[in-house]
């Protein structure tokens, strides 16, 4: 791969940073045991699938997920009892673990208990929302045999771990290789993980093969990016990238477009369009747990990747390319406002509806003031929340096929389940930013940072393209209660207590973020990025 | 402009009685919450809790009254600390209520009038038990959204309460579930609002961009130390959010189709309280329309109602419906609200005191109508009534001391309301006292037209209806009637009777003693009337208006009393009238300017989407139905295209950044 040997080269050509090689420390660990034991427990799953006996694996694996991001909870509470508060560096300054990066690793793992719990259920698919064994070809007799069969590919909980690991070193890679390797880290298990689905294989592994592909010319992007910034800079590290900037006569050409490459790679990850075309397709064929997981982590990593980059490395040059980040903005919000009103697919309208939600979040990112980072780290808290208990939702309703998600298979759903139908209403009124949901704080906050920055043109489009949205989220809704029911319609699963309990914790954090928002504004406004 | 608004600057924490105002949003909220969360158990006794919890939250009001008008003038003004809702870095949203004598005004009719409405709506709904509590838990939520708007201590809360109420007008527009008409009237409803709540989110930004806050008494106290352009930007901003909300032009043509809905929600949401939000919103900032920056703004006020009051009117002589023509007469009167508070300080306190009696006497219009359609197979079509005055006589004596109230009837609760308004008015001096004075005036005329017009084809004359039976194809506009049924129409029961009489004595005697108190009742939170003086004295305008009025209503006599109304509607009519009948075009502005705008954009986005980068629609249904042949061949094909769209976009964004940097 061209990709890794360019890897190899830059990592050849990084300069030595002290003359006298004097006895290097061991790393101090205190601050990055989170992603250890998340890495470790990954490696941990790996063995659990190679000893363990079949039957065996799942509850194995369930209990050793759980137990690994309970852990690491643990772990990021302790340490953040005693953290420095202008943040600290850590692994010989490749991350820097400072307040943002707290809150993102908090957000990413609270989230992750919510989507391994989805992940984890067996009673809304018999056996699971993954298929025993993937290898098997699509349409054969064998691959018919396995859509009844009960058991699921278990690896997809360490895959599942090693994500979610890649995702913690990304939003606090303090520079752009280690930003890069964790890129690599969360996406190549995103895309095995696409590849899973019980129902529709082809449909999922054409998802797997089409956000492989593109991921990887995204990859090429952000490598070829980070290529150029060094060659400008000299250094792969934010802060030098920034003071680089700042004072030199060197080439902007370079500077920019280098930036320019990077920011594609990372606004390809975050769903902003137009770079967002992977979308709709991926989010509709991967196995529902798992489009759970990406709208909702993937989204935060690669925002909190965003935000790093943005404030850190480029802060001092934001006249320059701020106005081109408006355009991506509003390209974002228009297309996934407008193209959101013509799908007739569920999935396909929240991946849409995703896409839109990038384009708000790029306007808080884009403010880089400490209300912006605030307001944008609380948003993608609020988000990804929202869009974890949707999805949860999307998948209880069901026909003899699989997951019914075309829409005209919603009509009347109130009638015959009160209770979903509710639910989905009010996770519908949070995308939408109705007051009393967290997604009203969210766009609030962040509406008032970006006005705050002086982007009020900006802000009436994103109100104009949010009235817009809310659309097609009250479409749905009245179709679930103003139409009457088609006949052979789906049928609304009754949900184990895995799905229960992720779809709960989706709407308590909901709605307890729209009601008493202040504890988790707090948080974010803990500090700003550690520049060293 | 005086100084008097210096007063609404200094409010005290409450305390006593007060303390406890937040039991006002509690009640309906629990209320709601308990009808929703009990489902069917509930079904039993769900309509007597949902009506008791608004009872309760109406005692307390009155004791709150009582605790607030025992305060002297200058106390009057409280706040009620809650608790911090938003709160990081430099930004701060409190939590509170504010208790002045605007803000109570409104809670004791939003109670008063709901208390009524709940009532009334346990014998309108007792056809159909099955979803009566759901219907009282709706009309729950909306009590304690509605209070919520008007008892928020800033601009903030105000827009919680704005969206409440908007919702939970939408699900009681759209109750009769899959019916096509009530589902697009609730989701015309939605989005005209969103259109509207567009300018209030904007209004509130600019607030905090400029002011720091949405607290009133931070935001009244800064608000003239602002730029001009500022200023004005707020006030029209402010005004795009009440049109959106009270149905004013060129946002209006919701409000008659959201008479899809049940007609006490009619009365309650869409006449007497939601859609007068916007008045109240005016009203509540008036410190900021009193500014002599925001002289702009306030003419802009006064247009759109005066054009709005014209437009009711005229719209209302064409339809044959008669929650409709009811609707429009909504319309029209709100105009006078907004015209009114435009006026600025010699308007606000009769702005609101017409608000309170068209409360009165337009819920008791609206529930009238109910019990006749009620007794008439859910029937809408004034052509197909008549003669009705002998079977439904307390509705009828009822409904026509309503209708006398609207007209201006001397002493009668509109009479004094609308009187002060024309003479307000017409007191701006110059032209444009004339102006807006002749608007006003000629409205009244032609609100005795149109209500006279009503009033013969539905209580006088031949009956009808005595040779007709329901039409035999289920009508759209009522949605339940039975089919092919033959009338017998019969008086309404006592709960639904009670609220009417109750109402009737409102629209007879409020005028009279809430226009001897009210102006100095509410001092404190909008400041004193200014006294003015136009061409024309008072006791003329009076006399003037009531001979206006006399001229309308005897012109409908000899157009509709004397001779045969035809049950079927004329089709061969004059271009005036059809133009009424299509509303004035506003649909057509509507769709001109929002809607076909908007699809245009749509499809061309979809095109692109379809044919340029995409094809996903038709390669989506390739995928699930058909080979994986085909699948295979289509996949290759995407990818590249998208990578080619990412490609594009790169290629866009790196030439940007150079571009601007270069450049």
């Amino acid at each position: 791969m061209s990709v890794m040997s360019s890897v190899l080269f830059l990592a050849q050509v990084q300069p030595v940073p002290s003359p006298a090689p004097a006895k290097i420390d061991p790393p101090a660990l205190d601050a990055v045991w989170p992603i250890l034991i998340v890495l470790a427990a990954a490696c941990v799953g790996v063995l659990f699938e190679a000893f363990l006996p079949r039957h065996q694996r799942w509850p194995a694996q369930v209990a050793l997920s759980l137990l690994a991001l309970a852990g690491a909870g643990v772990a990021l509470a302790t340490y953040l009892s005693d953290a420095p508060e202008a943040g600290e560096m850590a692994m010989f300054n490749t991350l820097a673990v400072d307040r943002p990066a707290l809150f993102l690793w908090g957000t990413l793992l609270a989230l992750s208990v919510g989507a391994v719990l989805l992940i984890a259920d067996r009673s809304v698919e018999p056996g699971g929302a993954f298929v025993a064994t993937a290898a098997i070809r699509p349409g054969t007799v064998q691959d018919r045999a396995q859509v009844t069969a009960t058991g699921m590919q278990t690896e997809v909980f360490p895959l599942t771990l090693f994500a979610l690991g890649g995702m913690m070193i990304f939003c606090a890679a303090n520079d752009l290789l280690t930003m890069f390797i964790a890129l690599e880290v969360l996406s190549l298990p995103l895309y095995l993980m696409c590849g899973l689905a019980r129902r529709r294989r082809l449909l999922s592994q054409e998802a797997a093969v089409k956000y492989f592909l593109l991921g990887a010319f995204a990859s090429a992007f952000f490598l070829y990016g980070v290529a150029l910034l060094y060659g400008y800079a000299g250094s792969v590290r934010l802060a030098d990238i920034s003071a680089a900037a700042a004072g030199t006569d060197r080439s902007d050409t370079l500077l920019f477009a280098g930036m320019g490459l990077l920011v594609v790679g990372l606004l390809f990850k975050a769903s902003v369009g137009p770079f967002h075309t992977w979308t709709p397709d991926v989010y509709q064929g991967a196995p529902t747990p798992v489009t759970a997981f990406m709208a909702a982590c993937t989204k935060v990593a690669a925002f909190g990747g965003i935000l790093r980059v943005l404030q850190v490395a480029f802060e001092s040059t934001q006249w320059e390319w701020r106005g081109v980040l408006w355009g991506v903005a509003i390209a974002s919000m228009v297309i996934g406002a407008i193209l959101g009103l013509t799908q007739t697919d569920v999935k396909r309208m929240i991946a849409y509806s995703s896409v839109a939600h990038a384009g708000f979040l790029l306007i808080g990112a884009i403010a880089l003031t400490d209300r912006g980072l605030s307001g944008t780290l609380f948003y993608l808290l609020t988000y990804g929340f929202t869009t974890l208990a949707a999805f949860g939702v999307i998948s209880l309703v069901r026909d003899s096929s699989g997951e019914a998600t075309h829409l005209s298979q919603w009509a009347g759903l109130a009638k015959r389940s009160p209770l979903v139908a509710g639910v989905f209403t009010f996770l519908l009124l949070a995308l939408a930013g109705i007051p009393l949901t967290s997604g009203f704080v969210g766009k609030f906050v962040v509406f008032e940072a970006a006005i705050d920055d002086g982007m009020a043109p900006l802000v009436v489009i994103a109100l104009v393209a949010s009235a817009v949205a809310a659309f097609f989220y009250l479409r749905v809704i009245v179709l679930m209660y103003f139409s009457e029911p088609a006949a052979d319609g789906p049928t609304v699963t009754v949900p184990g207590a895995f799905t229960t309990a992720a779809i709960t914790l989706g709407v308590l954090v909901t709605l307890l973020l729209g009601i008493l928002p202040s504890f988790a504004l707090d948080w974010a406004a803990g500090g700003a990025f550690a520049i060293r | 402009m005086t100084g008097t608004f210096n007063l609404a600057l200094d409010t005290q924490p409450a305390a006593g009685a007060a303390s406890a105002a937040w039991l006002l949003l509690v009640l309906p909220a629990l209320g709601a919450a308990v009808l929703l969360i009990g489902g069917r158990r509930t079904n039993k006794w769900g309509h007597l809790l949902g009506s008791g919890m608004v009872i309760a939250a109406f005692a307390y009001a009155v004791v709150l009254f009582f605790d607030t008008t025992s305060l002297a003038a200058e106390d009057r003004l409280r706040d009620l600390h809650l608790f911090d809702w938003i709160s990081v870095n430099q930004l701060s949203v409190d939590f509170g209520l504010r208790l002045d004598p605007l803000s109570i005004t409104f809670v004791l009719l939003i109670t008063g009038v709901g208390s009524l409405i709940h009532i009334y709506s346990i014998g309108y709904l007792n056809h159909e038990l099955e979803d009566r509590r759901r219907f009282f838990a709706y009309l729950n939520l909306f009590i304690a959204a509605m209070l919520l708007l008007v008892l928020g201590n800033s601009f903030v809360t105000l827009y919680f309460g704005w969206e409440g109420v908007g919702l939970a007008s939408y699900l009681l527009i759209g109750w009769y579930q899959g019916k096509d008409f009530a589902a697009t009237a609730a989701k015309k409803a939605f989005l005209m609002n969103r259109v509207g709540d567009v300018g209030l989110a904007l209004a509130i930004f600019l607030m905090f961009k400029t002011m720091g806050s949405t607290q009133y008494d931070v935001v009244f106290s800064q608000i003239g130390d602002q730029s001009t352009g500022t200023i004005v930007a707020i006030g029209l901003l402010l005004l795009l959010g009440a049109c959106g909300k009270s149905g004013q032009f060129p946002l209006q043509a919701w409000l008659p189709d959201a008479m899809a809905g049940p007609t006490p929600v009619s009365a309650l949401i869409h006449a007497a309280t939601m859609v007068t939000a916007g008045v109240y919103l005016i009203a509540r900032s008036s410190p900021l329309y009193s500014l002599p920056q925001a002289e702009d703004a306030r003419l802009v006020v006064m247009i759109i109602g005066a054009i709005t009051l014209l437009l009711g009117c005229v719209i209302g002589c064409a339809y044959d419906d008669f929650k409709k023509v009811l609707a429009y007469s909504t319309v029209s009167q709100i105009g006078y609200m907004i015209l009114a508070v435009g006026l600025g300080p010699a308007g606000y306190a009769f702005g609101i005191l017409h608000l309170l009696t068209h409360g009165f006497f337009k819920a008791g219009l609206f529930l009238g109508a109910g019990s006749v359609m009620h007794a008439m197979n859910d029937e809408g079509d004034i052509r197909r009534m008549g003669g009705l005055w002998k079977k439904m006589p307390v509705t009828f004596v009822t409904w026509t001391l309503g209708y006398l109230a609207l007209i201006g009837f001397p002493f009668l609760s509109g009479y004094f309301s609308k009187d002060e308004i024309i003479n307000a008015a017409l007191g701006q001096g110059g032209t444009r006292g004339w102006v807006f004075g002749g608007i006003a005036l000629l409205g009244a005329a032609l609100t005795a037209f149109y209500m006279t017009r009503l009033l013969i084809l539905v209580w006088l004359g031949k009956p009808r209806w005595e040779n007709l039976t329901s039409p035999a194809t289920p009508d759209p506009e009522s949605p339940e009637a039975p089919v092919g049924k033959p009338y017998h129409p019969h008086e309404s029961p006592s709960t639904m009777t009670i609220p009417m009489i109750i109402l009737a004595f409102g629209s007879v005697a409020g005028g009279a003693i809430l226009s001897a108190v009210l102006p100095e009742w509410l001092t404190p939170a909008i400041g004193e009337v200014e006294e003015t003086h136009g061409a024309l004295s008072h006791t003329m305008v009076g006399i003037l208006t009531v001979v206006l009025a006399a001229i309308g209503a005897g012109l409908a006599f000899l157009l509709f009393g004397r001779r045969e109304t035809a049950v079927e509607r004329p089709k061969r009519v004059s271009f005036p009238v059809r133009a009424a009948r299509a509303d004035l075009f506003g649909n057509h502005l509507n769709e001109a300017l929002f809607a076909r705008p908007g699809t245009w954009l749509t499809r061309a986005l979809v095109y692109v989407d379809n044919r340029g980068v995409d094809g996903l629609v038709n390669g989506i249904a390739a995928g699930l139905g058909g080979s994986s042949g085909r699948l295979r061949r289509t996949q290759t094909g995407f990818v590249r295209s998208y990578a080619l769209s990412m490609l594009g976009g790169s290629i866009l964004v790196i030439a940007a950044l150079l571009m601007v940097r270069f450049a």
